[in-house]
């Protein structure tokens, strides 16, 4: 029987792209906002665009939080996109302090709006380039055909910070802040940009992170 | 200093199963499948894809998600839809049949509320505010509906400013005069429009030849730039196309008469993606570089 990829719906953000990415490089992947399906799940993909503090309710209410939390604890491979990556953190400062899923130790912070006296547009929307952290390289990760500054789409106010330098998997800098853009701990792997919206290269991520991970 | 990347996107504008193109949003000609622009747009670099559902808001005809869905399942760069979208639930079913992002005008301008309410449901860089301006005769831009033609009364200024305030993630300020001309973008205009907010603004309207697209960067100050033209009509004439006018000419809707008739672009010097971004960056403009890749 194949292995079932879980995208958990949370009514936030673009499923369908998501879906549309896996289905392409051969996923089993479902959309599903169902608590019993996401612990049964082989693998989770956690999308999402819009407000942290909605996001985190709307996993509590919907009781998808334990089930989530439960399973990448059980070491299934977990896919975090864009909010998906910021969810993983402590808290964040969005509207006062808010708890996070406290999988991943670090903050969330927003863009600020000027740097060095330059106004910095937010959101950050675009094409931008990702490079490996000092002393790290993407070898066996699912970016190792990707090149240090290679350009991934970005949607986003706010970015992470994580605790632990070595979590941090790629950087990006905009308008002069250089920012953790993707984070790979144990079975976690997270982007604060949206391979499904990458190009090729984009979908290509999809693809290693299935294989690697016997999901196709 | 750091700049901003720049985004290239070319502007889809459709009618019913057509891609078309006009002169300040009106004569619209046919010009091909629209599928088959987007696929090529993506295979040679697109940034990004806006379509806009040129009838829509006349005729309250939404006939863009079909054509949506099939893109967006081969095509994996963000897509904004726009043309006709007056409720939360229009949004809803666009972004279901697989847009990225929305472009709201007349909705916004007639209920602006449905800007905050939009933002809060779907994210704030999921909503883009389409601006349509005409320069009056007393130097005032003032924001347009239907493609231009209804009145609003509103400064674009001021309607920018409020339409970031309730929560538009992005601006496309699209310059009515210069709509399909080729004689340049409204600099002027963009940049009144990049200096009163905060989220980025994309250009739209005029571009006719690479140094337009230099102006507009600099002296308008946009994040990116819509371009229609002078990439469509490139791409009609090259001998690779899928012969456009052929395929648009069998479903026998429009105004195909152009098309066949094979006459010049006037004003246009038209190009393809990758000059453009080869131009960008020989201007030291940072963008996201064409390289040919092995389509996923």
């Amino acid at each position: 029987m194949s292995k079932k990829t879980i995208i958990v719906d949370y009514e936030l953000g673009n499923l369908f792209s998501v879906q549309q990415a896996c289905l392409h490089v051969g996923l089993d992947a479902e959309i599903s906002n169902d608590p019993a399906q996401v612990a049964a799940a082989d693998g989770l993909i956690l999308p999402g665009v819009g407000a942290f503090g909605t996001a985190m309710n709307n996993l509590r209410n919907r009781g998808l939080e334990a089930p989530l939390k439960a399973r990448v604890a059980a070491g299934i491979p977990f896919l975090g996109i864009c909010l998906g990556l910021q969810l993983l953190m402590t808290g964040s400062e969005e509207f006062g302090t808010q708890g996070g899923l406290d999988l991943l130790p670090g903050k969330v912070r927003r863009i600020p709006p000027t740097i060095d006296m330059h106004r910095v547009r937010v959101p950050h929307i675009g094409w931008n380039q990702i490079v490996a952290p000092a002393g790290r390289d993407w070898e066996g990760t699912p970016l190792q055909h990707l090149r240090a500054g290679d350009y991934m789409y970005f949607v986003h106010s706010y970015y992470c910070e994580p605790d632990r330098a070595e979590d941090r998997l790629t950087l990006t800098n905009y308008m002069g802040l250089e920012y953790c853009s993707g984070v790979q701990h144990g079975n976690i792997l997270a982007f604060q940009f949206h391979p499904e919206k990458s190009g090729p290269d984009g979908v290509e991520i999809y693809r290693q992170w299935g294989s690697m991970h016997g999901l196709i | 200093m750091q700049q901003e990347t720049i985004r290239v996107i070319p502007r889809l504008d459709i009618k019913g199963p057509n891609l078309v193109k006009g002169i300040h949003l009106e004569g619209l000609r046919v010009l091909g499948k629209p599928e088959e622009f987007a696929r090529y747009y993506y295979e040679t670099g697109a940034d990004e894809l806006f379509f806009q559902d040129v009838v829509a808001s006349l005729y309250e005809r939404n006939s863009l998600h079909e054509i949506v869905s099939k893109i967006a399942r081969e095509i994996f760069i963000p897509l904004t839809v726009g043309g006709g979208l007056r409720s939360l639930q229009d949004i809803r079913e666009v972004l279901r049949a697989g847009a990225d992002k929305v472009a709201i005008n007349t909705a916004a301008l007639k209920h602006p509320e449905i800007i905050r309410q939009a933002a809060l449901d779907f994210g704030s860089s999921t909503i883009v505010v389409a601006i349509e301006a005409i320069k009056e005769r007393d130097g005032r831009y003032l924001a347009y509906t239907d493609n231009g033609r209804e009145y609003t009364g509103r400064e674009v200024r001021e309607w920018a400013q409020e339409a970031e305030s309730l929560g538009a993630g992005e601006i496309v300020i699209t310059s009515v005069d210069r709509e399909g001309t080729g004689e340049g973008y409204d600099c002027a205009l963009t940049r009144l429009v990049a200096d009163a907010v905060g989220v980025p603004v994309i250009a739209h309207g005029g571009p006719g030849k690479l140094s337009h697209i230099d102006e507009v960067l600099g002296a308008g100050g946009a994040s990116a730039i819509a371009v229609a033209g002078m990439l469509h009509y490139d791409y009609i004439t090259r001998p690779d196309s899928y012969r456009a006018a052929d395929s648009a000419t069998r479903d026998g809707e429009g105004n195909t008469e152009f098309l066949r008739s094979g006459r010049s672009y006037g004003r246009f010097e038209t190009c393809t993606l990758p000059a453009i971004k080869a131009h960008l960056l020989a201007q030291l403009l940072p963008c996201r570089p064409y390289t040919p890749a092995i389509i996923a």
